[in-house]
């Protein structure tokens, strides 16, 4: 039913339009009933937006080719799991899944929102509907998934890559990070335009924003994993410009999310605030607009088209107005209070800010240099690892140091006798850890050392803060260390959960720098019978196999794995060749050990008819913290976004007008 | 199928219609149609509840960290008193005893 489908968006563009229009007027003028009914037509464009996905959904499981989209993604030899992610495999589809997600959160968003402030969320929706009018009029207009043909007898297939697991999830949760995005920075332009610069914007999308956040870092996460297991390289992050345009938002996003408590705690970098929910989410617009528009060379560029030039002018507009609308309002976003003192926890957050976005400025250089070196020089210049690699060592490393800088110093200003105090514990563990680590032989690489080091510092005064506000909780009268762990968790959620999701950081950092510092490899060309030696690892060719699929033909060299005389099973790895376009994937073999962290992974480079296959081999330490620290992460994400009844009910009691002032 | 599809879409787009235009539905002429945008004096209050809830949060924190040790007596006695003053005069300007003002500025007198 390709016409539902098309009528379906159409209508839901009308009501983006009807949001964007009549929710501006009725702000403007203050009229009631024109808002709500504004903030009814954002409800309705989801439920409209969600019909035509449940037609595309409906044409994708069906194999009904007389769609364009589905026959050029799909094939009926494909699971249905993978019929439904090709939702998000083409142009087309990811784009109405931005709508659809967008409208979702928008909806959300206002029906949420009613309780936080009527004349906030008057403003808000003209600004969603400004940002759904654009989606809607890409999926109606420029790429609509409902195009039709004469019905083929078989579809094109899905490109080999996107054949995994980690393709149902990644994607969408990315998209979930992008367009959350969308959501701080509406209500942020909603306060602007009403002139409110109060903290009920922030209170109104601070979990929105953390959501964000979370869905933004568990899909580049599942992405690496997807690019570890699937592409078969050896590594799982190769600052492809797609892989950095989801980073991007992410650092300032991070850096918001830390800013933002500034302004709650201290009044302070209003200005500040306003420019990093405005660059979240022109970035995310970035990033949405470089893995769609096929404008620069990426893993990712299946979907290359030629909707460049809309988003590009989307993005001009979108920065124009946010920008416009900020410096308008910079007389009424002068901060009352200033920085007491260069050592407090609000000037370590300042300092980690200035890192997070310089890191997040070098990866967006990094990324439009090849571009505008292309645009001016007609010659396009690869920025590759080397350049990002050092930006990451130096904006990286003094992050992670005040990571656990952070914890252990008071707000407003500390008196350093106080601080030697309360670094003397983390920073002996840190000296204790690095000088046995440099005993162990690990200063064949000093950034590796260095990060280790800091690692432990910042897990010091991790557990540290934990250790201390229990027996505090203890003291003041918890009946038992659980109840007082638990009591001081529950009371101050952001606080401790923020401590996980930064044990969760050092997890990343420590499998980051153990899995590219101290990474051992070796390749050779094996034939049955014949061996290879990598690190304390032996491994022997057995056989080759060959095994045909509903879709593919599969070709695996069987190897047999030995380390230090013991048997450890054998490995599987070699190369699919599927049918539909004939198209051949990598198929890695990874013995992970869950005891060190450590990973076997063998890739094969080429399979001969003549039973012989070169190998390469890799030993990564530590890997496996980087997925560890992904479980971490959501941990702690969960933390902090649990609702606190005692929050709310204080909020409640501030925004429910019950007392006036003594003097206005 | 055409038909089917032509009959659905128009049913959504009715029903859409129908919920955008609910609230001109159920309130065909109301009293009064302005949105409650705050005044003056609910901004003021406002700012100042922000600023008492600043402070009594800080207070709080500082309280808490003093006690676990991460704040040294010395600094303690050096932040408490001026958060102490921030918190009590926020709070001495939001007595209710101005109610009545708050309420005749809302209802527009």
């Amino acid at each position: 039913m390709p016409e539902l489908g098309r009528a379906a968006l159409i209508v839901a563009l009308g009501l983006a339009l009807y949001a964007l229009l009549a929710g501006a007027y009725a702000a403007w003028s203050g009229r009631r009933r024109l808002a709500a009914s504004a903030q009814n037509a954002i409800l309705a464009a989801f439920a409209a937006t969600l019909a035509a996905s449940l037609v595309l959904a409906a044409a994708l499981l069906r194999d009904d080719f007389s769609f364009t989209y589905v026959q050029e993604h799909t094939s009926s030899d494909l699971s249905s799991a993978y019929k439904l992610s090709a939702f998000w495999g083409g142009q087309e589809g990811s784009l109405l899944l931005w709508l659809l997600i967008l409208t979702g959160y928008s909806a959300a968003a206002v029906a949420f929102g009613r309780r936080v402030g009527r004349d906030l969320l008057a403003w808000v929706v003209p600004v969603l509907g400004g940002v759904c009018v654009f989606f809607a009029f890409m999926v109606t207009v420029v790429a609509s998934p409902f195009a039709t043909q004469p019905a083929p007898a078989e579809g094109a297939g899905m490109t080999a890559s996107l054949q995994n697991p980690y393709m149902l999830a990644h994607p969408p949760l990315l998209y979930l990070g992008y367009v959350g995005l969308a959501i701080p920075w509406a209500f942020a332009m909603g306060a602007l335009l009403s002139r409110r610069t109060d903290e009920r914007w922030i209170v109104a999308t601070r979990r929105w924003t953390l959501a964000a956040w979370t869905f933004l870092g568990v899909g580049q996460l599942l992405g690496a994993h997807w690019a570890y297991e699937e592409i078969g390289w050896g590594g799982y992050f190769a600052w492809d410009p797609v892989e950095n345009a989801a980073l991007m938002p992410w650092l300032a996003a991070t850096a918001f999310l830390h800013s933002v408590m500034i302004q709650e705690k201290r009044g302070m970098l209003k200005v500040w605030n306003m420019i990093l929910v405005v660059g979240a989410f022109l970035l995310s617009l970035f990033g949405t607009f470089l893995t769609r528009s096929g404008v620069v060379n990426s893993i990712h560029s299946f979907t290359q088209s030629s909707i460049g030039p809309w988003f590009l002018f989307f993005i001009v507009l979108a920065t124009g107005f946010s920008l416009a609308l900020v410096f308008s309002r910079l007389p009424i976003l002068r901060s009352q209070t200033r920085l007491e003192s260069l050592i407090s926890r609000e000037a370590t957050f300042l300092y980690n800010n200035l890192l997070l976005v310089a890191l997040c400025l070098t990866i967006l250089w990094g990324v439009l240099f090849p571009l505008v070196s292309e645009a001016v020089r007609g010659e396009a210049v690869n920025v590759g690892g080397p350049y990002y690699n050092f930006f990451l060592r130096s904006f990286g490393l003094p992050l992670l140091l005040l990571m656990g800088i952070g914890p252990l110093i008071a707000w407003r200003r500390a008196s350093l006798r106080a601080l030697g105090r309360t670094f003397l514990v983390p920073l002996g563990v840190a000296l204790a850890v690095g000088l046995v680590l440099l005993v162990l032989g690990a200063g064949s690489s000093i950034p590796g050392l260095i990060a280790y080091t800091f690692s432990a510092f910042v897990l010091a005064s991790i557990a540290f803060e934990f250790v201390r506000g229990t027996r505090a909780r203890r003291a003041l009268g918890a009946s038992s260390w659980p109840a007082a762990f638990s009591s001081l968790v529950s009371r101050n959620r952001r606080r401790y959960g923020g401590y996980i999701v930064h044990a969760a950081v050092v997890l990343l950092a420590i499998g980051v720098a153990g899995s590219s510092a101290y990474e051992t490899v070796r390749e050779g060309k094996l034939r049955p019978g014949q061996e290879l030696r990598v690190a304390d690892y032996t491994l022997r060719l057995r056989s080759i196999e060959q095994r045909e699929t509903a879709n593919a033909v599969q070709v695996r060299a069987v190897l047999d794995v030995e380390r230090d005389g013991s048997e450890l099973g054998s490995l599987r790895a070699g190369k699919n060749t599927y049918r539909v376009g004939d198209e051949v994937s990598n198929e890695v073999g990874i013995r992970s050990d869950l005891l060190t962290g450590e990973d076997l992974f063998v890739t094969t480079d080429r399979i001969d008819g003549d039973d012989s296959v070169y190998v390469k081999v890799f030993v990564k330490p530590l890997v496996n913290f980087i997925w560890l620290a992904g479980i971490v992460f959501i941990l702690g994400s969960l933390v902090t976004l649990w609702p606190d009844a005692r929050e709310q009910r204080r909020l409640l009691l501030r925004y429910e007008p019950q007392a006036a002032p003594t003097e206005a | 199928m055409t038909l089917l599809a032509l009959a659905l879409a128009a049913a959504l787009a009715v029903a859409c219609v129908v919920y955008v235009a609910r609230p001109f539905l159920r309130e065909p002429a109301p009293a009064v149609d302005r949105l409650d945008e705050p005044g003056e004096l609910e901004r003021r209050r406002l700012a100042l509840a922000e600023e008492r809830d600043r402070a009594l949060g800080a207070l709080k924190e500082l309280e808490f960290d003093h006690r676990t040790g991460a704040v040294s007596d010395e600094d303690y006695r050096a932040l408490v008193g001026p958060l102490r003053r921030t918190a009590a005069e926020a709070l001495r300007a939001l007595e209710p005893r101005a109610t009545g003002e708050l309420g005749r500025v809302r209802a527009g007198r």
